[in-house]
């Protein structure tokens, strides 16, 4: 007799939801990264690099990594996130987690999934210094946007529709929307020339890169049609409804996946979670964008940022658990039997 | 020899021992002729770079499994070896019949233990060797298994001397693996080696995966409809956690973990996205110690608290059973051609390898005086692991084991020396004779089945003898061919 729906275990939900996150990240770390080199100009490399530390909320991190209190150099921030595995935050680090989850996952998740993390988590190991010199770190920057993008259309083509794919595309969204928020704030951290020409043309250049790597450049400039001011580029990367990396059209999607868990799936506990995106929703669509650009954008940003988190808890509360306690995860790896 | 394998075979040397591709075989309607041939067609270099493409495969297929040493965790793939191990359908024909009987035994050896023991009042075996064994589980005593099934799965290694004849080596009674890595090889050969199989009629493997989901069902207790199945695994830090994810999904099952699994009121449940699930039958892949710390290992956290109370109140069927390692002990593997002759009045169709139990005094004068010429081997170990293969010893290797023996004789068995048969396997020199052996899978419910074929285990290494993955072993894969007119 087939089955109507699927089981799905509690921690394997947790796990997609993870998984998706983790790759979505490495596609956001490589686009800052490539971003952050744009921002370089000569005799104030460090300060891009150090804005791009500081947005991931890594200072602290970053300096123990370090081990000194030495100025930030652009390479050690490089290897920081491209060759550090014992970063947690690096991009090394984030493709072992989602191939450790996805071996968890592996009867849920297609077989061409698997190969693909596999496959990408081989190529990120062996990301070498020379590649974050010169030329080649865009290079490689494309490279690890494609591999994401590559799992994401290999996701899309052959998972099935189950809750699972739910709790997948829900870890994507709110992973998605927060680090748009980050590429945003990003920009703010940097400084600008006092002369006003001169100004007014590095952030235009400073704009235009964060457009570019929110891959938004195009779609943008054809609804500005060409013209440019700061308001517009905030509402695009936050509120614009059609833009598939904008807060406000992540975080719409999650409400339909939400939506899909309580109407398809029948799941209880997913009122909270639901409540929590629509408060988000509002506070994403409802204060004028030139009272925020007038007021403190960062502590904006910062805010969405906490109810984001704040829908993720009500989903990890309803749906997942935590599950394993540290002590298991020592005897399992003792255990050979 | 085939007229036209001049390159390839023309130095190959199977030595004394049996090959299991060039002996002649009258009943093999030519099959291994035309895979000769074929393989000299293919020619050497392709064969390799074809081989290595293979093996690049399975890695990205991430079909590994996991070793781990100073917390570095290192992906092996089992290796492949491109060249096919052969067997006839007469060949197979006894094979199977003969595994069938060994499980029949086994089974009927564990009911009849674990319910007063008549084979040992009946002085067939020893008490101690049956009570007094580690892997005897008390627990266990006057609990009815459903079918009197308590090796659902069961893995058989058998070697074939050097006069062709087939023989037991070991029993695996507890949770046998290399299953996955049968119908994986076969997928593997079907992509490679398209035109090496064109035409060849094999069985084949594809069944297993929907043959343990019945067993699985069949055991499933009573009054149940479409029984819940989970496989419980203790994880991705487990060597077999492929296996476990193969079988989970070939099953269609949920691959779960003990802290997946929960026991309220006698009853199993999993922890759903959708709140507690019932579970009705666990196919564990974890050892009896782990499986539940209210009787065994106290400290696990692997295992299902209360999940024995659940299996003794009828609630949840566990396969295999707990305490089938009595069955599958070396020390018991001596006694099995009598433990056959006793529960089903046959002589076994498959011999074991002749064997001494060195805690009986004339066994031990014996090995002790023969021990250059025999294999030692340890009653608790597994894996290949402990094994003293006398003619092959050094001076102080057989000191050595001499000192082991005499310290605790019960500990030990001893074994004829077997020239394990030889198959052409590729090497970096072309096609050497590589040893092996054979492992088929019996799957038992309500009755038996046997999957065709089984995992063909080579060792790799020129002479070795040791086929396990553990220590340096790989795997081919194994036809059986269809009868005539089937």
């Amino acid at each position: 007799m087939m089955r109507a729906d699927p089981i799905l275990l509690a921690r394997d939900a947790e796990n997609l939801f993870w998984v998706a996150r983790y790759m979505e990240r490495v596609e956001n770390l490589a686009r800052l990264i490539d971003v952050a080199q744009s921002f370089e100009s000569p005799g104030r490399e460090a300060e891009s690099w150090a804005a791009l530390v500081a947005i991931n909320a890594d200072e602290a991190n970053f300096a123990t990594w370090l081990g000194t209190e030495a100025e930030t150099d652009p390479m050690q921030v490089k290897r920081f996130y491209l060759l550090a595995r014992d970063n947690p935050t690096s991009i090394p680090a984030c493709v072992e987690q989602a191939r450790t989850l996805a071996r968890t996952l592996r009867p849920l998740i297609s077989t061409e999934m698997w190969r693909q993390i596999n496959v990408m988590h081989r190529f990120v190991l062996r990301i070498q210094p020379l590649d974050l010199e010169g030329d080649s770190l865009s290079r490689l920057c494309t490279r690890l946007k494609e591999a994401v993008q590559t799992h994401t259309g290999v996701t899309e083509g052959t998972m099935y529709r189950d809750q699972g794919w739910q709790f997948y595309q829900l870890g994507r969204q709110l992973e998605r929307a927060d680090q748009t928020t980050r590429l945003l704030d990003i920009k703010y951290r940097l400084l600008v020339p006092r002369d006003r020409e001169a100004r007014r043309v590095t952030e235009l250049t400073q704009w235009n890169a964060v457009l570019r790597a929110a891959a938004g450049y195009h779609a943008f400039k054809r609804l500005s049609r060409g013209a440019f001011n700061v308001q517009d580029v905030a509402e695009f990367l936050l509120r614009d409804p059609s833009f598939a990396r904008s807060a406000l059209h992540c975080v719409r999607r999650c409400e339909t996946h939400l939506d899909d868990l309580r109407r398809m799936h029948h799941l209880h506990g997913i009122a909270p979670a639901i409540e929590r995106a629509e408060y988000l929703r509002a506070y994403l669509l409802d204060p004028p964008m030139a009272g925020i650009l007038a007021g403190d954008l960062h502590d904006y940003l910062d805010r969405v940022q906490i109810l984001l988190m704040e829908v993720a808890s009500a989903i990890g509360r309803g749906f997942f658990r935590n599950w394993q306690p540290p002590a298991l995860i020592h005897e399992l790896e003792q255990y050979q039997g | 020899m085939d007229p036209h394998a001049t390159e390839l075979f023309a130095v190959y040397q199977p030595g004394r021992f049996f090959c299991e591709l060039t002996h002649d075989r009258p009943d093999d309607a030519g099959v291994s002729a035309l895979i000769r041939q074929r393989l000299e067609q293919i020619g050497g270099a392709a064969l390799r770079a074809r081989a290595t493409a293979a093996e690049s495969d399975l890695i990205d297929l991430g079909i590994t499994f996991t070793v781990y040493s100073d917390a570095q965790a290192i992906d092996r793939i089992l290796p492949f070896d491109c060249i096919p191990r052969i067997l006839t359908a007469a060949e197979w024909a006894r094979l199977e019949a003969g595994c069938l009987q060994r499980v029949a035994a086994l089974n009927a050896f564990l009911g009849d233990i674990y319910h007063g023991g008549k084979i040992v009042k009946d002085g067939i075996i020893p008490a101690d060797l049956v009570f007094g064994n580690p892997n005897f589980r008390p627990e266990m005593r006057d609990f009815p298994v459903p079918h009197g099934t308590y090796v659902h799965v069961c893995g058989i290694d058998i070697i074939r001397d050097e006069f062709g004849a087939f023989r037991v080596l070991e029993d695996n009674a507890r949770t046998p693996s290399g299953v996955s890595y049968v119908v994986e090889n076969r997928h593997l050969m079907l992509r490679a080696f398209p035109d090496l199989m064109a035409g060849v009629r094999l069985r084949p493997v594809d069944d297993y995966g929907y043959r343990l989901r019945v067993a699985m069902n069949e055991i499933a207790p009573d009054g149940t409809d479409n029984p819940e199945v989970v496989l419980l695994s203790p994880g991705i830090y487990n060597s077999a956690y492929f296996e476990h994810v193969f079988l989970a999904r070939e099953m269609g099952v949920p691959l779960v973990q003990g802290a997946d699994l929960i026991v309220e009121n006698d009853r199993v449940f999993m922890r759903t996205s959708a709140g507690l699930r019932r579970v009705h039958t666990v196919y564990r892949r974890l050892n009896d110690d782990f499986l539940d710390p209210e009787i065994f290992r106290a400290d696990s956290l692997l295992g299902v608290p209360g999940l024995i109370r659940a299996w003794r109140a009828g609630h949840v069927a566990i396969a295999n059973a707990v305490g089938t390692g009595v069955a599958d002990d070396k020390a018991v593997y001596a006694y099995m051609p009598r433990i056959i002759k006793y529960y089903l009045g046959e002589d076994p169709i498959i011999n074991n390898v002749p064997t001494r139990i060195c805690r009986e005094p004339d066994a031990l004068a014996y090995t002790l005086e023969h021990i250059d010429e025999l294999v030692i081997k340890p009653v608790g170990e597994s894996g290949g692991y402990g094994i003293t293969i006398g003619p092959r010893a050094s001076r102080a290797e057989l000191d050595a084991a001499r000192i082991a023996l005499r310290a605790d004789p019960a500990q030990w068995i001893s074994q004829d020396l077997i020239g394990l048969s030889v198959a052409p396997t590729l090497t970096d020199e072309g096609i050497g004779a590589r040893h092996l052996d054979l492992r088929p899978f019996i799957i038992t419910g309500r009755d038996s089945w046997v999957l065709p074929g089984g995992l063909t285990r080579v060792a790799l290494k020129q002479g070795s003898l040791i086929v396990n993955s553990s220590q340096g072993g790989g795997s081919k894969d194994t036809w059986v061919l269809a009868e005539q007119g089937r």
